[in-house]
């Protein structure tokens, strides 16, 4: 199949741009060609995972395009990088590592990305507008695009994500076209006690055990109509994203796409159906944890994705003037940090709470050696062995703040 | 026998098959500087893709394994060429990220069938043309006696 480019698209590739769109737009184009794409589609912003540190080659690459005179043609922001440039000590890199992490970030700034450092981009001012065409990484990121703003969204990778926003154009395939945004699969959670669908806890379970039975297939959930909050929504995605391959899921009666089950289902074949129970979400605790029962917890991280302001304020609350005594790592970003008082700040910090901008605890190197992390966040519960070499026990936020204050499991 | 493809990421290479047995993501699986499989739950924990024609019927994880295929490229520890069954458009631009910083990547081959040769098998890999018909057959001469 050939790829079919506009006027515009070809006078990109020939370099009329410069040469570092055109390098860009040689990754897009060849992209493009392998997916089998018929042509590109113009997108209206882009979030960029390419600035975590993975080693020199990515600095390189991102300085190859700065370099070239290329900048972004859309809004794009920017997801963490490896260091937390509001409180660098945070961070133990070192030597040649630490000073390339930084290069790798000055660059993605260079090329015209806004310094929003944080997986949560939709919860920093940037939310694309349903139907609208949009190049973003980030799993957690991806799927909160494209199931609760419902804007168009393929899972973008390292490289091709910044070559998107330098030409400001995507492939034409996957879920940018309307007919493979239907559901496949169909998840019913009305059996649920309204407790356990009303339970914080329980979302990042679901996303979890829908992740792993549906993979890379769009999803639809039913009965989850009235408990279905934002940041319930962004940790569920999250959990999906790293233990399936979910990149759009419609709850139905909640997001746009999916007014009524009808409205969303795939017509070919009849779609895969199963209902979640109180049982398997009671596994699904352990599913998530792998320390034993007994295992003394050594730290506890939350913010992953990162915390919204609403979140910062409800552990605020919680802690009501207590103080930790495990290391408590909140991960956050820059944005909530600047809404948040002078009063609320100095609640979290005085009850001992590090505060983490920027990056997160699972992706650069922030606690010191092995240990038990307890999270209540899936993402984390998934990475962190790998990762951090931490064993991870999966708990409630108050289960995490108690154990926190008293430095023991109850 | 000769298994014809489609060339995803063109170039050539002649080295000894690695069949990786089971789903491999190259982040958090596979050693950057190295090329050794580090995921500790994977059948081929230990073994290294460097200089091997790497042939991997499933390929999961994140999107940032083709930031992982570049510092392998980077590090003259990519595999010699990479056999896959379905195109994976995340750590192809591994490859095309390469080229444009003047790095050689390994060229990238879909077949419909990975070959049955037991690993070590010398395979020669023409893939000259992206989008175009590609081979992987034996290099028996060069291994036998």
């Amino acid at each position: 199949m050939t790829l079919d480019l506009t006027t515009a698209e070809q006078a990109m590739l020939a370099g009329d741009a410069g040469p570092g769109t055109a390098s860009a737009m040689r990754i897009v184009t060849e992209a493009a060609a392998i997916l089998g794409a018929p042509r590109l589609v113009e997108i209206a912003s882009a979030h960029i995972d390419g600035c975590l540190y993975h080693g020199d080659s990515g600095t390189r690459f991102a300085e190859h395009l700065a370099g070239a005179g290329a900048r972004v043609r859309v809004p794009a922001t920017l997801n963490i990088g490896s260091l937390d440039l509001l409180n660098p000590a945070s961070v133990r890199m070192t030597g040649a590592a630490r000073k390339s992490a930084l290069r790798l970030m000055r660059a993605y700034e260079a090329l015209g990305c806004r310094a929003t450092w944080t997986c949560a981009p939709y919860q920093a001012g940037h939310r694309p507008a349903a139907g609208t065409d949009v190049a973003w990484g980030e799993s957690n990121a991806v799927v909160f695009c494209n199931s609760v703003l419902g804007a168009r969204t393929n899972r973008y990778g390292d490289f091709l994500d910044i070559a998107a926003a330098i030409c400001g154009r995507a492939p034409l395939t996957g879920l940018h076209l309307a007919q493979n945004r239907r559901a496949r699969v169909v998840v019913d959670a009305g059996g649920l006690p309204a407790g356990i669908r009303d339970d914080d806890a329980a979302w990042p379970v679901m996303g979890a055990l829908v992740g792993r039975r549906a993979g890379d297939a769009v999803v639809a959930l039913t009965g989850l109509e009235g408990f279905a909050t934002e940041d319930r929504m962004k940790a569920f995605g999250a959990a999906a994203a790293s233990f399936g391959a979910t990149a759009l899921f419609h709850i139905v009666g909640v997001t746009p796409e999916a007014p009524t089950l009808d409205a969303i289902l795939a017509d070919d074949p009849a779609p895969d159906r199963f209902a979640l129970t109180p049982a398997e979400i009671a596994a699904g605790f352990a599913l998530l944890s792998t320390a034993p029962a007994d295992a003394p917890v050594t730290a506890v991280g939350i913010g992953s994705p990162h915390l919204s302001l609403a979140e910062c304020r409800d552990l605020a609350a919680r802690l009501a003037g207590r103080t930790v005594r495990l290391p408590f790592y909140a991960n956050t970003g820059r944005h909530v940090l600047a809404a948040l008082t002078a009063a609320e700040r100095a609640a979290l910090d005085d009850a001992g709470v590090t505060l983490i901008a920027d990056t997160c605890i699972v992706a650069t190197p922030i606690i010191q050696g092995d240990g038990v992390l307890m999270t209540n966040s899936g993402k984390f519960a998934h990475y962190a062995p790998g990762n951090i070499g931490h064993a991870v026990v999966y708990a409630s936020l108050a289960t995490c703040v108690d154990v926190a204050i008293t430095g023991e499991r109850t | 026998m000769t298994l014809t493809g489609r060339a995803v990421f063109a170039g050539r290479a002649c080295a000894p098959l690695f069949t990786v047995r089971g789903p491999l993501s190259f982040w958090g699986g596979v050693d950057p500087a190295t090329g050794r499989i580090i995921n500790a739950r994977h059948a081929d924990c230990g073994r290294s893709l460097a200089g091997q024609v790497v042939a991997i019927g499933e390929l999961v994880g994140s999107s940032s394994s083709a930031a992982v295929l570049l510092e392998l490229v980077a590090n003259g520890a990519a595999p010699a060429a990479i056999l896959l069954r379905q195109v994976d458009a995340i750590l192809v631009v591994g490859c095309l990220a390469a080229r444009e910083i003047g790095e050689t990547a390994p060229p990238v081959v879909q077949l419909g069938a990975l070959p049955e040769a037991v690993d070590g098998t010398v395979l020669r890999v023409i893939a000259d043309t992206a989008h175009e018909a590609a081979t992987v057959s034996p290099e028996r001469e060069a291994r036998r006696g």
